[in-house]
């Protein structure tokens, strides 16, 4: 049982990264020749290495654009999250709040994100707020259900320990519900840190003049495909930056609900 | 003989969906008794365990534990008044995030009046007293070590430790050993003897093993079900500290039998009323 602890990682894991980096870079050149075998216009699906060059050559224009779609992404993520904490806590405290909101949540969790956008324009004018709002209102879901059900889902065996000792509700949601429900929240902030991308994608496509999704709509008005594709790349390279970042402190700080993993050994 | 600690009168319990899991239930536990319920599975001994517990409260009758009846449980308990209670169940629900020490280190931070010292003593004096719990249940060295790194017998060693790091008056136990091989839970019966000698907690003890309460209680309740009730009551007389080959010899086994007969005699005559 006692491993070597260790910080670097083992080789086992730099086989998988090995390839995963290559399956990528596959990818990458299966879609270049394909593309270059099968003269495919770049005005329907320009090859990566034109995206790359556009991606370059438009680094300067496109910058400001990544980071007014990363700054409303991450306030609206922020704000999900917070959110998402909260209501899943009430909502998680007790079966009886549980077994009620439950329906509550699926329902409006099966609204169309693309439907509010226009209620948010029209309550809050075009720009950034609508955009925050949308990449919150999309991203609080999974944290509430995740939350919620890690919650609802502590051992009644361990609740009855602490409860025998006269612990408190507080108490027991201090010590036992929120580091029980650490592991859940962050397996829910992966996911929503992507879909807040959606979210403030979408109200850029609809109503802003900033963002890569505004830069994005403007491009494949003017046929500019190659662009269109370089802001999808930039979506893409930010949403997989922290999905990554969101990876590693759920690692540091949950290791223990990963005990196969040999970083949990360490 | 010591003054009554825990009494059950006239204890009916029924649930909400109409079962009666207690009926016409009476039982006293002097202080610093170690009594042992027994019976087939479903015949309400966790369920008395719960009452004492306070986790579940009498449809009628009175439950008392020291001069107070038993209130819901999480009320009142913090303030100091009342029994100090030790639980500890056949899963070991250790919390997975925290080491071994830290788990069993759990009911100073909620108890009073260590809790009052938390901050202050846990480095020191908290620690010390853990880790000579550990070394009492032969777990030393794996104090650091995370739940899932033990085996299931070192962690209900570890559970009894967390049962008992608070000096708890009450002891109940929920087939603590129940999951448990042949030798573990023989070693562990003995490493339970020793720790209620030194420190006479009164022990409410379920169990579906009947060596296992001979060897243990100094008193039998046998419990028959639907509804379950007190069927029989035994003093145990062997002489104290029990060991396990004594376990095997024929008085032993002949207070099994006659608890065996007792058992499945109530069960028969359930099936033909």
């Amino acid at each position: 049982m006692s491993s070597p602890a260790s910080i670097t990682p083992s080789s086992d894991q730099m086989r998988q990264m090995g390839w995963s980096v290559l399956a990528t870079l596959a990818f990458f050149l299966i879609w270049e020749l394909a593309c270059m075998g099968l003269h495919v216009s770049n005005l329907v699906l320009p090859r990566p290495s034109e995206v790359a060059q556009v991606l370059v050559a438009k680094f300067p224009l496109l910058l400001p654009h990544a980071t007014q779609t990363l700054y409303t992404t991450l306030v609206g993520f922020v704000a999900g999250v917070a959110g998402g904490i909260v209501i899943g806590a009430l909502v998680g405290c007790s079966k009886l709040a549980y077994d009620v909101a439950y329906p509550l949540l699926v329902g409006f969790s099966c609204i169309p994100k693309v439907a509010v956008v226009p209620i948010f324009v029209v309550w809050f004018g075009s720009g950034t707020v609508p955009a925050i709002l949308t990449s919150a209102v999309i991203s609080v879901f999974p944290v509430v259900v995740n939350v919620a059900t890690g919650l609802a889902s502590t051992e009644p065996e361990l609740e009855d320990v602490f409860k025998v000792l006269g612990a408190s509700k507080w108490d027991l949601l201090m010590n036992v519900g929120l580091p029980r429900t650490l592991p859940y929240l962050f397996a829910s902030m992966k996911i929503a840190v992507t879909l807040s991308f959606v979210g403030t994608v979408l109200s850029e496509t609809v109503a802003a003049n900033k963002g890569i999704g505004n830069v994005m709509m403007i491009a494949s008005g003017n046929f500019d495909v190659p662009l269109v594709f370089a802001g999808l790349f930039l979506l893409a390279i930010m949403g997989v930056v922290l999905y990554a970042l969101f990876a590693l402190v759920e690692m540091r700080l949950t290791g223990w609900s990963q005990r196969k993993t040999e970083w949990a050994m360490a | 003989m010591n003054p009554v600690l825990i009494q059950l009168s006239d204890v009916r319990l029924q649930y909400g969906n109409g079962t009666v899991a207690l009926d016409n239930t009476n039982l006293s536990l002097a202080q610093g008794d170690f009594v042992s319920l027994v019976g087939p599975s479903g015949c309400g001994k966790s369920t008395i365990l719960k009452l004492v517990a306070g986790l579940l409260k009498p449809s009628s009758g009175v439950v008392m534990v020291g001069a107070r009846e038993v209130s819901p449980a999480g009320q009142n308990r913090s303030k100091g008044q009342g029994m100090r209670v030790g639980l500890a169940f056949q899963n070991p629900t250790m919390l997975p995030w925290l080491s071994v020490i830290d788990n069993i280190m759990v009911p100073l931070k909620i108890v009073s009046p260590f809790r009052e010292h938390y901050r202050t003593k846990k480095h020191h004096e908290y620690q010390d007293k853990a880790e000579d719990l550990l070394a009492q249940v032969g777990l030393k060295g794996f104090a650091q070590k995370k739940p899932w790194q033990l085996s299931g017998g070192m962690l209900q060693r570890a559970s009894l430790c967390r049962a008992l790091i608070h000096e708890p008056q009450i002891l109940l136990l929920d087939e603590p050993f129940g999951a448990l091989d042949q030798f573990t839970r023989e070693e562990l019966w003995s490493i339970l003897q020793s720790l209620w000698l030194t420190n006479q907690p009164t022990v409410l003890l379920v169990t579906h093993d009947l060596r296992e309460s001979a060897y243990l209680a100094n008193r039998i309740c046998v419990m028959t079900s639907r509804p379950g009730r007190i069927l029989e009551d035994r003093t145990v007389h062997f002489p104290r500290p029990r060991s396990i080959e004594m376990s095997y010899a024929a008085p032993f086994s002949e207070l099994i039998q006659e608890l065996r007969a007792t058992i499945s005699h109530a069960k028969v005559e359930e099936l033909i009323p």
